[in-house]
């Protein structure tokens, strides 16, 4: 267990995802900020237990989406209006209807990879090195244990006041992140 | 209990005798229309009976499709559905003045037409009154068996709970949808694409399929917020289950846009005679700023709208929503039907108010009548258990 040195947290173990969903609760009741929490499957309720209901990634996708389709409406009239005026029935060059299928599809693409990108950027994916894997129990994670972090970088964080919270709430272990 | 019990079925009573008694002076008022100025009565009046029709449908199909996918969305909406479902036979009945402008509206029925269109004498073995008359009632047949079977086995399972009867629901559904599919194509093909000599479009029917559902689905979300006002539906439109129904109201919105623009563009690309005519019609300064205001309304604002999650989960709003999209789709239908029967004249400025108010007045009070007769919510139906748990695992 040699991390880089200093203190990443406190990670708190739990065996029901009840007891989590409380502690969560709890924490962000404290006004703690800097938490995390981990499960081996999704916790419906979780990300609203840590104030983590608002994400900004659909206003992402919504602006790849929208320079999607202007990008395709827009790369369209230029190559048939603008740099190469094409008579294709005698219809006017800048003939709308027949651009709007190009910039849908485009529209799908830079969504779907704004919708991509902007999740792992968001995130702060990809992330080769994270401290709580300092905690062997940590593994457990994928298992059936879980995990509450809270991060020595919260303004509220104290050592002693952090960990006595902590063991409040039913755990069956607290451990020392190392950063 | 006893008062707050008794409060909404009053006020249920109220609304089925305003009703009744509009739909009276209303079908005054189309009685004079209809012998004053014929040509700018029909059109109307097969507008309003193409819109409420379209409610009742589309709350059919919407309710068969919640028996098949399931879903605790579709609890909230039945009750108003099988009520608007069950005012079908009246609506056939509403058909029957229709057969007075046959003339009027249809090129078909014209005797110098026909005669003179070698294309049109061709299709007179489909397009002919009594064949014409004949499919209606077959539509509405079809229609008004499956809203009354549905609805009695549904209001079986209320008194008692049995697995085999709500199995049987589904069962009937599966077929019932692709009956409902296939009389809504032809309806649409009789109704509305013959009022054109010679014009045809392969999607027609699919842009009435979406319309109806989109019709019935915001229907059905208006009176569960209504109804949301008091218990026990209060406690059941939850914000998670608005935002189910409010995903669901998006989906049609977007399957008749991309219906109705997949025919423009196709027909718009082709620019052959025997198509284009539709659009042509369509084409007077007036009939694109419709078409403007109709791509806003029944597409672009209610897409950018649901798409919030504020939006939907507000009852305020969804109610504001589904009531705008109905208006959207007399819209829609206007559109439809009014530049190929040529008749935008000034008289539909009060024969179709006429035409929705007669026909209407008495739909609402039937299925208001429908409404009252059974518990707002389903008792047994598969599912109910989970409508009062809490939010937590609540949704799909």
């Amino acid at each position: 267990m040699t991390g880089r040195g200093g203190l990443f947290g406190v990670l708190a173990e739990f065996e029901r995802k009840e007891d989590l969903l409380a502690a969560a609760r709890k924490v962000h009741a404290e006004g703690y900020r800097k938490v995390e929490a981990y499960a081996p499957f999704p916790v419906e309720g979780l990300a609203e237990a840590l104030g983590m209901d608002r994400t900004r990634l659909p206003w992402v996708v919504l602006a790849g989406g929208l320079t999607g389709a202007a990008g395709g409406f827009f790369m369209q009239v230029f190559a048939s209006a603008v740099d190469d005026p094409l008579n294709i029935g005698g219809r006017p060059t800048a003939s709308w209807p027949a651009f709007v299928v190009i910039a849908f599809e485009l529209a799908i693409l830079f969504g779907g990879l704004s919708a991509l990108l902007g999740m792992l950027a968001l995130n702060g994916l990809p992330q080769p090195y994270h401290p709580v894997f300092n905690v062997p129990r940590f593994a457990l994670a994928s298992q059936d244990r879980f995990f509450l972090s809270v991060e020595a970088d919260d303004p509220r964080f104290d050592p002693d006041r952090t960990r006595t919270l902590l063991a409040e709430l039913r755990p069956v272990g607290i451990y020392d992140v190392e950063r | 209990m006893t008062e707050t019990r008794r409060d909404p079925g009053n006020a249920m009573d109220r609304l089925i005798r305003g009703a009744a008694a509009a739909g009276l002076a209303g079908a005054a008022a189309c009685g004079a229309a209809a012998v004053t100025v014929p040509e700018a009565f029909f059109p109307a009046y097969l507008v309003a009976l193409l819109f409420w029709t379209g409610i009742s449908a589309g709350s059919l199909a919407v309710l068969m499709l919640h028996l098949l996918v399931g879903g605790t969305w579709g609890l909230l909406v039945r009750r108003p559905q099988e009520a608007a479902a069950g005012a079908l036979p009246i609506l056939a009945l509403f058909f029957l003045p229709l057969l007075g402008g046959l003339e009027t509206l249809y090129p078909w029925s014209r005797p110098e037409v026909v005669g003179g269109d070698e294309l049109v004498r061709h299709r007179t073995p489909y397009l002919n009154a009594p064949f014409f008359v004949a499919r209606a009632g077959t539509y509405f047949g079809v229609w008004a068996v499956l809203a009354i079977a549905l609805r009695r086995g549904s209001l079986a399972l209320d008194r008692t709970p049995d697995p085999a009867a709500a199995r049987r629901l589904r069962f009937l559904s599966g077929p019932g949808l692709i009956a409902y599919g296939l009389a809504v194509t032809f309806m649409a093909v009789d109704w509305v694409m013959s009022l054109e000599a010679h014009w045809f479009s392969t999607i027609f029917g699919m842009i009435f399929m979406a319309g109806q559902g989109l019709s019935g689905l915001c229907a059905g979300v208006l009176a569960a917020a209504l109804l949301a006002r008091r218990e026990p539906m209060a406690g059941a439109l939850t914000p998670g289950r608005l935002n189910d129904l409010g995903n669901l109201v998006l989906t049609f919105v977007l399957l008749w846009a991309y219906t109705s623009f997949a025919q423009y563009l196709i027909i718009w690309s082709g620019n052959l005679p025997e198509e284009i005519d539709w659009y042509l019609h369509r084409s007077a300064p007036g009939w694109r700023a419709f078409a403007a205001v109709l791509a806003t309304v029944h597409f672009a604002a209610p897409f950018f709208l649901l798409l919030s999650k504020r939006v939907k989960r507000s009852r305020r709003a969804m109610m504001i929503l589904a009531g705008g999209l109905l208006g959207a789709r007399l819209g829609d239908l206007f559109w439809q039907v009014i530049p190929s029967a040529g008749a935008a004249g000034p008289h539909l400025a009060w024969t179709l108010p006429a035409a929705l108010v007669g026909i209407g007045g008495f739909w609402l009070a039937a299925a208001t009548a429908l409404l009252r007769r059974a518990p707002l919510l389903p008792v047994h139906a598969p599912g109910t258990e989970r409508l009062f748990a809490s939010e937590e695992g609540a949704h799909g």
